[in-house]
């Protein structure tokens, strides 16, 4: 063996590897049982957690292997590539094959396709071979597909092909997990996931990475009007949490949308969702006070925990409220403080019963007027320019199973010719899968091709 | 009649068409097996009604607005699946094994099973959605799951038969057919071409539901995969599926090692469907309880 050889052989050997079915089995298996490792550990948590969970050896062991952020791993990442090489390799070894059937389609039927196919029919007739020909010609055109006329050896050959595009079902499929991944890499280079909490009335132009590593600038201004969460009639269920945004652009309203769970603003490639919310700042509980010394009423808005002086030196402080106490609605909790700094016992004032507090027989009475809460919306942010690849791949990958599982490639030859002062006639057809289909198919398509013959053609009488 | 009461007569036709393709086994009466089929498609007829009937329910209790498929929690979904494979099983007697019903046999029970379990111990009331819920991507992606997962039970139970005949088949001697309960079963080839058939119907349908989920995500969350437990777990059967698609093709994969990738596919698809929720957490906690 010369040396070239043998490099010729090394080649070759990689070659079949990368392009074996046996490589592409093993490592769907390989990729299924290593995906379990990151259902079970909790992926992307912080060591803290990782140590109280599993102990700090453990977690030194996952780190090195990588199981911490395993499906970015550098092994996996290798697997998914191995994986794509495997397929193209396999494509690429298997298409001319395919790409013959295209090419090349045998037109003209060998005389051993035409005696052993599973699917045949011999007839004669006395009719001559351009006759019968017709007749053939026109029952296949109409019920089975345009056929081809081939001259050869003193023979007429037909041929005619259905579904040859079934035959890329698989390459679709195969080249759809490539493009998906391709939008997949796109979106991881050139878009973000970040998030932005907006208190109801203010606005952003920047927002956060999710892993917080990076302050992105918008290009705008998303401002938050207004922060809605309902509940479903007497439970806690909750039914909607939706957000008023309003896109600014150089301080101009240019846009703007109620958001809710499940329904997102888009615009300039940038995406927000309705995803969290929280209280932001103190409430205000709004109350009056009523002076029966002077006999004078006085309204106060103040934040909660903080002291509103009254007359005389005397001051309060609303320390809680609820919008439900024990289903009397909403309530505030209070301290009476002297002018000399002793702190009174808390008084509770319900809203729905104004007049409740004089029965006190205190100087100050009180009525809870109404409180106000200000909300801040999480959003989150994403930009993502590969989605559109991604989709058309998936497009695909549900077309390619398709079409390669319930299509299949059928083809019918005919073979005419003269013998003696009869013309023989031979049909012969196949499919490249479900055989059992065709073969009914074909028996009927044969049995319309037998009426055609037999009968004479239309003669004109009279 | 309520939904409720509908569901036990399913529950009841499905046991009833399980015990009979039993006796048609023990019998082989063609009879049996017709009465069996009718047994499981009247049940089919009737859960379909039920299904109709909890959806118009879910309007009355909750209101004209807040009305929804019974897609939504893991009562309706198992007492779905069961709908799902028996009407895949159904239209698959069908297309492709009028000859060989006691296949009925050992997919039967699996619907049977769901549906006494949905019955007899989960929630059944009907509750409002939560807004993450509150989308038509939810129908899309339960319906082609359950559907999918409905092909991978058909073809677990397939597996089975399969296995357990292809040992006798192989020490089995002479040209007469082979007699007593495996002989009813239909021929190994037979069953391994089924077996494909229904993981046939089962992974294009996972693939869609793997898909609309993704689409689903995206439209709520902005991310269409996020490697969730449930999302790779769904990822995990989909790679086993397909190394079974492909090791049909290959060399010392095709038979036995084919049948034992559905059972292990058929317990992945499980695990995907309960043992994440039941075990793991992630985004489709909710789905559970």
């Amino acid at each position: 063996m010369t040396e070239t050889e043998k490099k010729q052989d090394f080649t070759d050997r990689i070659w079949d590897f990368f392009c074996s079915l046996k490589l592409t089995i093993l490592l769907l298996l390989l990729l299924a049982v290593t995906s379990i490792i990151g259902t079970i550990i909790p992926q992307n948590s912080s060591a803290a957690e990782y140590i109280r969970l599993y102990g700090q050896s453990n977690y030194e062991l996952f780190t090195s292997l990588q199981f911490t952020e395993m499906y970015g791993s550098t092994w996996f990442i290798a697997l998914l590539a191995l994986f794509c090489v495997n397929l193209i390799c396999c494509s690429i070894k298997h298409f001319p094959r395919t790409w013959k059937f295209f090419k090349e389609p045998v037109r003209v039927a060998t005389p051993g396709l035409l005696k052993n196919s599973s699917n045949k029919l011999d007839l004669h007739s006395k009719e001559s071979p351009e006759a019968v020909l017709e007749k053939i010609k026109g029952t296949l055109d109409k019920d089975f597909a345009k056929t081809v006329r081939t001259d050869a050896d003193g023979k007429i050959y037909l041929f005619a092909q259905k579904g040859i595009f079934s035959r890329l079902g698989a390459y679709m499929t195969h080249i759809s997990i490539i493009v998906v991944l391709i939008g997949a890499i796109i979106g991881n280079v050139f878009g973000f996931k970040a998030f932005v909490n907006i208190p109801e009335g203010d606005s952003v132009s920047h927002v956060m990475t999710r892993d917080g590593s990076q302050r992105i600038d918008l290009g705008f201004e998303v401002r938050c009007d207004n922060f809605d969460v309902k509940f479903y009639p007497n439970t806690s269920r909750p039914m909607e949490y939706a957000s008023d945004l309003v896109i600014l652009k150089d301080g101009v309203e240019v846009y703007e949308k109620r958001i809710v769970v499940n329904d997102p603003l888009f615009f300039d490639g940038i995406i927000f969702y309705q995803s969290s919310y929280g209280q932001a700042g103190d409430p205000t509980i709004s109350f009056q006070v009523t002076d029966s010394q002077s006999g004078e009423s006085q309204e106060f808005n103040a934040p909660l925990r903080s002291r509103v002086q009254l007359a005389d030196g005397y001051s309060v402080i609303v320390t809680d409220f609820t919008d439900n106490d024990r289903s009397f609605g909403p309530a505030m909790r209070m301290n009476m403080i002297s002018p000399d700094g002793a702190r009174g016992n808390p008084v509770v004032i319900w809203q729905n019963f104004p007049e409740f507090d004089e029965r006190r027989g205190d100087r100050f009475s009180f009525a809870m007027l109404g409180f106000s809460q200000t909300y801040f919306t999480g959003l989150q942010v994403a930009k993502d320019p590969g989605v559109n690849i991604v989709w058309a791949g998936c497009i695909m990958m549900i077309i390619g199973p398709f079409v390669a599982f319930f299509m299949s490639h059928k083809r019918v030859w005919a073979c005419i010719e003269q013998e003696d002062k009869v013309t023989k006639i031979q049909l012969a057809g196949n499919a490249h899968r479900n055989q059992a289909g065709f073969a009914l198919a074909f028996d009927d398509l044969m049995q319309k091709v037998e009426n055609a013959v037999k009968n004479d053609s239309p003669t004109k009488e009279g | 009649m309520d939904s409720g009461q509908l569901f036990n007569l399913t529950t009841i036709a499905y046991f009833a068409s399980m015990v009979l393709y039993i006796a048609y086994i023990a019998t082989k009466s063609n009879k049996v097996a017709t009465v069996a089929t009718l047994a499981a498609l009247t049940g089919f007829i009737i859960q379909t009604g039920a299904l109709g009937m909890r959806w118009y329910e879910s309007y009355v209790i909750l209101g004209s607005d807040h009305g929804r498929a019974p897609l939504t929690n893991l009562y309706e979904s198992v007492v779905f699946f069961a709908w799902s494979i028996i009407g895949v099983y159904l239209f698959m007697e069908w297309k492709y094994f009028k000859k060989y019903r006691a296949v009925g046999a050992f997919v039967l029970p699996i619907a049977l099973f769901a549906m006494l379990w949905g019955q007899m111990s989960l929630n059944k009331s009907i509750d409002p959605l939560v807004p993450a819920l509150q989308s038509n991507w939810l129908t899309y992606h339960v319906i082609t799951c359950f559907i999918g997962y409905a092909g991978f039970a058909i073809a677990f139970g397939v597996s089975i038969m399969y296995l357990l005949k292809i040992g006798k088949e192989e020490k089995h001697q002479g040209p007469e057919p082979m007699g007593g309960i495996l002989g009813m079963f239909p021929p190994t080839k037979v069953l391994d071409d089924l077996n494909y058939k229904a993981i046939m119907i089962g992974f294009p349908m996972l693939t869609l539901g793997i898909i609309t989920g993704a689409a689903w995500a995206y439209y709520a969350w902005g991310t269409y995969w996020s490697w969730d437990p449930k999302e790779t777990w769904s990822l995990i059967v989909w790679f086993i599926y397909a190394a079974f698609l492909h090791a049909r093709f290959t060399r010392g994969w095709a038979g036995r090692k084919a049948a034992w990738l559905s059972l292990i596919g058929f317990g992945a698809t499980m695990f995907c469907y309960l043992g994440v929720n039941l075990v793991l957490s992630g985004l489709h906690s909710y789905g559970g309880a």
